[in-house]
């Protein structure tokens, strides 16, 4: 219990903004019309991969003089999540674009 | 950027590791203003690319500023390889991006939501051995992220499969224990983790169980859900890997993954609860009803047959009707078929004949993904119109022409309490004057249920492949 405790004090900040930020999230999109559901599911995925910035931390400070096993997987880690938030915003671009298009 | 600026709660603090700290916050807010403007039709492409634009940001300041606890940077071996990756994975991403049809684009969220998730998963795995395990709350971080990540991963490949049509339905009731005891499993190996006082080095086998294990149910929770349901637990796959990468932002303390992660995750949930929604279903019974995968099933034989219609039949109905509505469905999609739609109604509009399209929340395979499709074929957007707007002018109207579509004109939803899918809001394509079924075979939809539309007295259909259908009917109606 004491050790939770703890754990809840060192955090503090990022549990407040754990907190706030799941009411910022629904608050952020409940109004959103059906048809920009898709649109919005696929660019929300594209910011999931956010983890991007684990992997760099991750294989940045990694012994990169000998390939180990720890090394290549943090590698598949970076590949993985630039395949996420590349794939995820150049495919949501492609979706908005056109319903951009029939305004003209 | 090494230069001390100043000192808090002892702790010196760099200028490059505040610039870093500045940059997660305005990646974060970037965050934040994208989803906002994501969910209003005028500003979408702007707010995705808000968004992309903080994920760059935060991603060019981690690798020019980030320290390890020894304040050592990111050494210049390390950034090539980095980059390597980031080259790698963007090249792949924007092909695959680029080259993936719009029908096929809920396969596609699909699979590179399972590749974040695979990330998450990963990069807890690799910090596992780090770990502080007198620090109960750190190993739970770096726990909850391996398994909520590996689930994310599983599941959004098999929800990948079962829309690309790879992998089939496979239901028992023996699943629902079988989930129960997986999950069961899971918890049992984390208390172990945690209070085993064992170092991460003993534990190195339990962590790989507990990899193994949470792959393992990611597949089993994903397999009886019926495709019908796919878009929901896509949109849950989602949040969970929102919830992966807080996880590991946890382990990191970094607060551009903490705020980043949660903010999916909150509004993954929250989009997966209007989804169901839409369909009048409750997320509960998604998981658990297993819909379209033999489940409860309509015990009504229908009565009559199919009755078919000719093509120049067809053609005149038509073209002497005052008000044709066109129902199009995930059918129309396969076939390619939305431009040759948009033939038929501009030839037919030409004749004086009112067309409109009915677009149901869920018609397609996620929700909008009919009108991302239409667009495609440069529909106008004031010819689209929502279930709710159009129903009450269904019986004025002379012709329904469903195309490609089911279980969103099932009338059972409306009659029979026993359906699977019965609330379901549907287009009452029923109570229109006339009903023309353009369907590839007499097979099921997708929630493989009967419907009881197509034995209508009214109703009648054409077989075919819907692209060359509606090639025929437009030639047949230019030579009247």
């Amino acid at each position: 219990m004491e050790q939770i405790l703890v754990y809840f004090f060192t955090y503090k900040e990022a549990i407040f903004i754990i907190a706030l930020s799941v009411f910022l999230g629904i608050e952020v999109i409940s109004h959103v019309p059906s048809v920009l559901h898709t649109p919005l599911m696929s660019g929300a995925n594209a910011i999931s991969g956010v983890i991007i910035i684990g992997g760099i931390i991750l294989v940045g400070h990694s012994d990169a003089s000998k390939f180990s096993l720890e090394l290549i997987l943090g590698i598949f880690a970076i590949i993985f999540a630039t395949l996420n938030v590349v794939g995820g915003f150049v495919v949501t671009d492609r979706m908005l674009e056109m319903f951009k298009k029939k305004k003209k | 950027m090494d230069q001390v600026i100043g000192n808090l709660y002892g702790i010196d603090f760099t200028l490059g590791g505040t610039l870093l700290e500045l940059s997660y916050l305005l990646a974060a807010l970037f965050f934040v203003i994208g989803l906002k403007l994501l969910s209003h039709p005028e500003t979408a492409r702007k707010g995705n690319i808000y968004a992309a634009g903080g994920m760059f940001l935060a991603i060019v300041t981690t690798l020019m500023f980030h320290k390890n606890a020894q304040g050592g940077g990111i050494a210049p071996a390390n950034i090539f390889i980095i980059l390597g990756a980031l080259g790698v994975g963007s090249v792949i991403g924007w092909i695959m991006a680029l080259r993936i049809k719009m029908t096929a684009m809920p396969q596609m969220v699909s699979f590179y939501n399972a590749t974040g998730g695979a990330a998450s998963a990963l990069v807890a795995l690799l910090e596992f051995p780090n770990a502080d395990m007198n620090n109960l709350g750190s190993v739970l971080v770096t726990i909850l992220g391996l398994v909520i990540g590996s689930i994310a991963f599983s599941g959004s490949m098999v929800a990948y499969g079962k829309l690309d049509g790879k992998v089939g339905d496979i239901f028992s009731g023996m699943m629902k224990y079988i989930n129960i005891f997986l999950l069961l499993v899971i918890v049992a190996i984390s208390v172990f983790i945690m209070t085993s006082g064992q170092t991460p080095e003993q534990l190195n086998w339990a962590i790989y169980l507990l990899l193994a294990v949470s792959l393992v149910y990611g597949v089993m929770f994903v397999m009886p859900i019926g495709g019908a349901d796919m878009p929901v637990v896509i949109s849950l796959l989602n949040s969970l890997t929102g919830i992966a990468a807080t996880m590991a932002g946890f382990i990191y303390n970094n607060q551009a993954m903490i705020l980043g992660g949660i903010l999916v995750g909150a509004a993954g949930t929250i989009l997966t609860i209007l989804m169901c929604n839409a369909m009048n279903r409750s997320l509960l019974n998604v998981i658990i009803g297993a819909f379209g995968g033999g489940g409860a099933s309509s015990g009504k034989d229908q009565v009559g047959d199919m009755k078919e219609i000719t093509m120049s039949d067809a053609s005149i109905l038509l073209s002497y009707s005052k008000s044709v509505v066109i129902v199009p469905g995930y059918g129309l999609a396969v076939a390619q078929a939305q431009h040759a739609c948009h033939e038929l109604d501009v030839i037919l509009s030409g004749k004086g004949v009112n067309v409109r399209y009915a677009i149901h929340p869920v018609a397609g395979r996620m929700p909008g993904h009919m009108n991302v499709l239409l667009a495609e074929a440069d529909v106008p957007y004031n010819q689209l119109f929502e279930m709710d707007s159009i129903n009450p002018d269904m019986p004025n109207t002379d012709v329904v022409m469903v195309i490609g579509a089911n279980d969103v004109v099932n009338p059972a939803a409306i009659t029979d309490p026993g359906s699977p899918i019965a609330g379901m809001p549907i287009i009452n394509a029923h109570q229109a004057k006339n009903i023309i079924v353009m369907k590839r075979g007499r097979g099921k939809g997708y929630a493989g249920i009967e419907n009881e539309l197509f034995f209508d007295a009214k109703t009648r259909l054409l077989f075919g492949d819907a692209k060359n259908t509606l090639q025929t009917l437009v030639s047949e109606i230019k030579s009247l």
